[in-house]
């Protein structure tokens, strides 16, 4: 066979095998050393809500999708260029995943007959069976091989088994031409302190697997993906989840408030709850409360005390601190709740991804209740949005819903580290200076502009005063006139609706009017963007519009929405950013693509969707 | 700083509990025990946060004229709990009852004395839910006859003091709304404990569930059938103070002084500071007929607390670590340069 080194744009990788085979780590690796390598990236965990579901079977089959370019990648890719298969489940689960021409890497060790079963198969050919026979298929004995490699090694059969994956990775370095020398970093600081016994053995599988490759001429071509031309700069990879709570401390520097996160464990954020654990050296007080409304509470609580305070959840715990968020609204305190949605309802699929919760966040509680909502659009833009959140709670005396999704939450990217000097302060609405004799302080008198109320903190002589979920009238005083509470309402809504004074308009990509604008908001923007590029590329012409901020909405949406014929809202969820469009531009032409299967758009899709959106 | 008084814990708020409600009773020993709590601790007014649930007696939170938050059912505890880690220098007491402590909010109210958070509990206990007119609650007799049980109820009640015990409480105490001199002197006694306290007030609800501790309070009869337990002294009770505990076999007795061969020597000393969870639960259980209702501090031991763990943790942490502020964050871990 005559193999060929081709240089390409793009590839997409897909590890997949059972959850204990470590697939995360490995596709993580991959990852992480080709952003420091310089490639554009994106990646996508897709995993079982299982920690270890029976070996062997489909439903144990975790995930981990790479893409990689020589440009910047805004998705993780819809079909991979090579499949890596650790064992028959893993294949049976995720062919359909493979592009017409790409490689199929599996353990052959595990494709025994009580393996194949299992995983459902019906004969002894599964590549048939899934129609993928056609494909390059790379069957290797891996877990022979990577027995055999450290048969000298003294460590246990399982401990040998477990360095599988470091085979697989080896073998993946070398068909896309990768620079080892960061796993080999990886592996020392990690093994350092606990197991430094392992790393001889890892780096051995490691290279093991990459001399294979390059040895068994089974490979018809390995590739080159050169680095990506990029600005300048100091550069790192990074989760949602962590640039979220990096966002979150970022705020508490810029505002000189400590930060408080009150928050129980749920998937897919706990990620938040843990980071901000580590980085108590920020002053990051972390409270891992006793239930979801424990979390919110003792946020408004530390809230009330002056700390920027925030509570991390996902969906069915977002239902849960509904009356409390009704609370921080009536007493007007700043908080900021971060929801990183899965798919619903109630436990639902906790580790796959939606936008379902975008109704709930807008409307979902009691009585009059108007709440600003934010979105990130990226894992790394998760930084900028839980920043901005943050500063628009603590400015305007509100709470805040940070509307994060599974797919970014947990997915990464390259991310240029900003200097904080290029980020704004943040100044609360702090009451200051001695009050007049005889005089009180009234917490609801507001700022005649903006309606925001003034901040007295606990331990402020002079200042003591008292706010609840009971109706007051500016004084502070409990109240049940009709006529101050139909004025506290409207002044409720008004001061949220105020906001849209302090945020930018929306952007429109592509064409600034005409037939047809695409509309997103949230975690879909890689995948929408790819596709609009895409068909922009092949002539068409449309605008796109991506909406970071939910409620208030941006000034300029109704001049945008109105400059088209049609708007077509794409996003995973049925209808709910249309019909809030719809409610709040009733004039415009709306229509809507929407998927709800646990899972991101494919950029293919979005693209056909498009194109006979152009046609109708 | 000036001598505080009652007056100054007074808000310009009408206090609006039915005439005869236990609950006027508690506020004013509350007003009264603050001010004798910052003459000892040298606390100005301005740290003194009084956070509620909902309910009756969560309406306190009104009528002190001190930082206050009247918040939602059952949550008080939650919102105590994110003041006092937020800012362990402010001093935090909290009004709550019966339903709204053990009922819906049960969980937040054991997880606190679990973790030992720094804060001031008191448990209005009047058997009841008053506000919304009268429906069994968690403290309820078996068997009462109430709007939503109108013929018995079939469950048993708590006992707020086994339930505070059982989750490892350092601090409990109980007082009656009548005993207006031992509240204020338990509730000094809390603010001056490091720790959770809880402070169970056996109220009447004179609308709903008239003569709740009538059993106890009646005049004729409450020498007879409570005692006041103080650290260091005799466990001693009765109208001519010649009642007293014992220890016999595995549990506690009441036995009159020169009777059954009984002397003074016999009575126990109440020690609310050993650990000894066991003595403290039999005394926080007593009850008629044969032993009296325990009052006064049952408990009272140290430990660490929740809010200094965090602070502690926060400060040590800062110390050992080399990010100090978030552009060392940004730029902690793997990164790479772009020429």
């Amino acid at each position: 066979m005559q193999h060929k080194v081709i240089d390409t744009k793009d590839v997409v990788i897909r590890f997949a095998g059972d959850s204990g085979d470590g697939m995360q780590l490995t596709g993580s690796l991959f990852a992480d050393m080709s952003a420091i390598y310089g490639n554009g990236l994106s990646t996508f965990p897709d995993y079982p809500a299982e920690i270890r579901a029976p070996q062997g079977t489909v439903s144990g089959v975790s995930g981990f999708q790479v893409h990689i370019g020589s440009e910047d990648v805004s998705t993780p890719g819809d079909y991979c260029d090579l499949l890596v298969a650790m064992n028959p489940a893993a294949l049976w689960a995720n062919a359909k995943w493979c592009k017409p021409t790409a490689m199929i890497l599996i353990d052959v060790d595990s494709f025994d007959e009580n393996g194949l079963r299992k995983a459902g198969f019906k004969t002894d050919n599964p590549f048939e069976e899934l129609r993928v026979e056609d494909r390059a298929i790379i069957a290797a004995p891996i877990s022979t091989l990577t027995m055999e490699s450290l048969k000298d090694s003294g460590l246990a059969r399982k401990a040998i088994l477990k360095c599988k994956n470091m085979f697989t990775l080896g073998m993946a370095c070398y068909i896309y031409s990768r620079p080892m020398e960061y796993i080999y970093a990886y592996l020392e600081k990690k093994f350092a302190k606990k197991h430094p016994e392992v790393i001889a053995p890892n780096k051995k599988v490691l290279d093991d697997g990459f001399n294979y490759a390059a040895n068994i001429q089974a490979i018809p071509n390995t590739y080159v993906v050169e680095p990506s031309p990029k600005k300048k700069g100091t550069y790192r990879n990074i989760t949602g989840n962590q640039a979220t709570a990096w966002g979150l401390l970022a705020a508490s520097e810029k505002s000189g408030l400590p930060l408080f996160c009150g928050s129980y464990p749920i998937t897919p954020a706990t990620g938040i709850l843990e980071e901000l654990a580590i980085h108590k050296s920020l002053g990051a007080k972390t409270l891992q409360a006793e239930d979801e409304i424990a979390g919110i509470c003792t946020a408004i609580g530390a809230s009330f005390a002056g700390n920027l305070a925030a509570t991390t959840t996902s969906g069915p715990g977002l239902s849960l601190k509904a009356e409390a968020l009704g609370l921080a609204a009536m007493t007007e305190l700043p908080l900021v709740v971060v929801d990183v949605q899965r798919a619903g309802p109630s436990t639902g699929i906790p580790t796959k991804t939606e936008q379902t919760d975008l109704t709930q966040a807008i409307y979902g509680r009691n009585g009059e209740c108007p709440i600003p909502v934010v979105a990130p659009h990226s894992p790394a833009h998760c930084f900028d949005a839980a920043f901005y959140a943050s500063k628009m709670a603590l400015e305007h005396m509100t709470p805040v819903i940070l509307l994060s999704e599974g797919f970014i939450g947990n997915g990464s990217e390259p991310w240029r580290i900003p200097s904080m000097a290029d980020y704004p302060e943040i100044k609360p609405p702090f009451a200051r200076g001695v009050l007049p004799e005889g005089e009180r302080f009234h917490p609801f008198d507001r700022d005649p502009e903006t309606l925001v109320r003034r901040w007295a903190v606990p331990g402020q002589a002079g200042y003591e005063h008292r706010v609840g979920g009971l109706e007051k009238n500016h004084s502070g005083a409990i109240s049940s006139d009709p006529q101050n509470h139909a004025l506290m309402t409207k002044e409720r809504q008004d001061r949220i609706e105020k906001i849209a004074d302090s945020i930018p308009p929306v952007k429109v990509i592509g064409e600034q009017k005409g037939k047809l604008l695409v509309v997103g908001w949230g975690g879909t923007y890689g995948h929408i963007l790819s596709a609009v590029n895409k068909v922009i590329e092949d002539g068409g012409k449309i605008g796109y519009a991506h909406f970071d901020n939910i409620f208030p909405l941006p000034k300029n949406t109704r001049e945008v929405l109105l400059s088209f014929e049609k708007v077509l809202v794409c996003e995973l969820n049925v209808r709910q950013f249309a019909s809030w469009l719809e409610s709040r531009v009733p004039e415009a032409n709306i229509v809507y693509y929407n998927k709800v299967q646990g899972q991101p758009f494919l950029v293919t899709e979005l693209v056909e969707e498009i194109k006979k959106q152009m046609e109708d | 700083m000036a001598n505080l008084t009652f007056k100054d814990f007074k808000s310009d708020q009408q206090v609006r509990w039915c005439p005869g409600c236990g609950d006027h009773a508690v506020l004013s020993a509350l007003q009264r025990a603050l001010p004798k709590v910052s003459q000892a601790l040298g606390y100005a007014k301005e740290r003194y946060v009084v956070v509620s649930g909902i309910g009756c007696s969560s309406r306190l939170t009104y009528y002190m004229d001190t930082y206050g938050f009247h918040s939602i059912h059952g949550r008080a505890t939650a919102i105590s709990t994110g003041i006092k880690v937020a800012n362990p220098t402010l001093t935090v007491w909290q009004a709550c009852g019966d339903g709204d402590a053990l009922a819906i909010g049960g969980n937040h109210f054991i997880h606190a004395i679990r973790r030992n958070i720094d804060i001031n509990v008191i448990l209005f206990n009047n058997q009841i839910y008053g506000l919304t007119k009268g429906q069994y609650s968690p403290t309820s007799k078996f068997g009462a006859i109430t709007k939503t049980s109108p013929y018995g109820t079939v469950e048993h009640p708590f006992n707020p003091g086994s339930l505070v015990l059982g989750a490892k409480g350092t601090f409990f105490a109980r007082s009656l709304d009548v005993e207006l001199h031992l509240s204020e002197e338990i509730m000094t006694q809390a603010a001056l404990h490091d720790g959770c306290s809880v402070m169970e007030m056996l109220t009447n609800c004179v609308i709903f569930n008239d003569g709740a501790h009538k059993d106890l309070s009646d005049p004729e009869v409450r020498a007879d059938r409570t005692i006041v337990l103080r650290h260091g002294e005799k466990m001693l009770f009765g109208k001519d103070h010649n009642k007293g505990l014992v220890l016999q076999g595995m549990g506690i007795k009441a036995v009159t002084i020169g009777e059954g061969g009984y002397t003074i020597d016999d009575i126990l000393v109440h020690d609310a500071h050993t650990d000894n969870m066991g003595i403290h639960m039999m005394l926080a259980d007593m009850k008629g007929p044969g032993l009296p209702v325990a009052l006064g501090v049952i408990r009272d031991v140290k430990d660490i607390t929740y809010d200094d763990g965090v602070r502690d943790q926060v400060k040590d942490v800062m110390l050992k670590s080399n990010i100090h502020c978030v552009d060392d964050l940004l730029h902690s871990g793997s990164t790479w340069e772009v020429e």
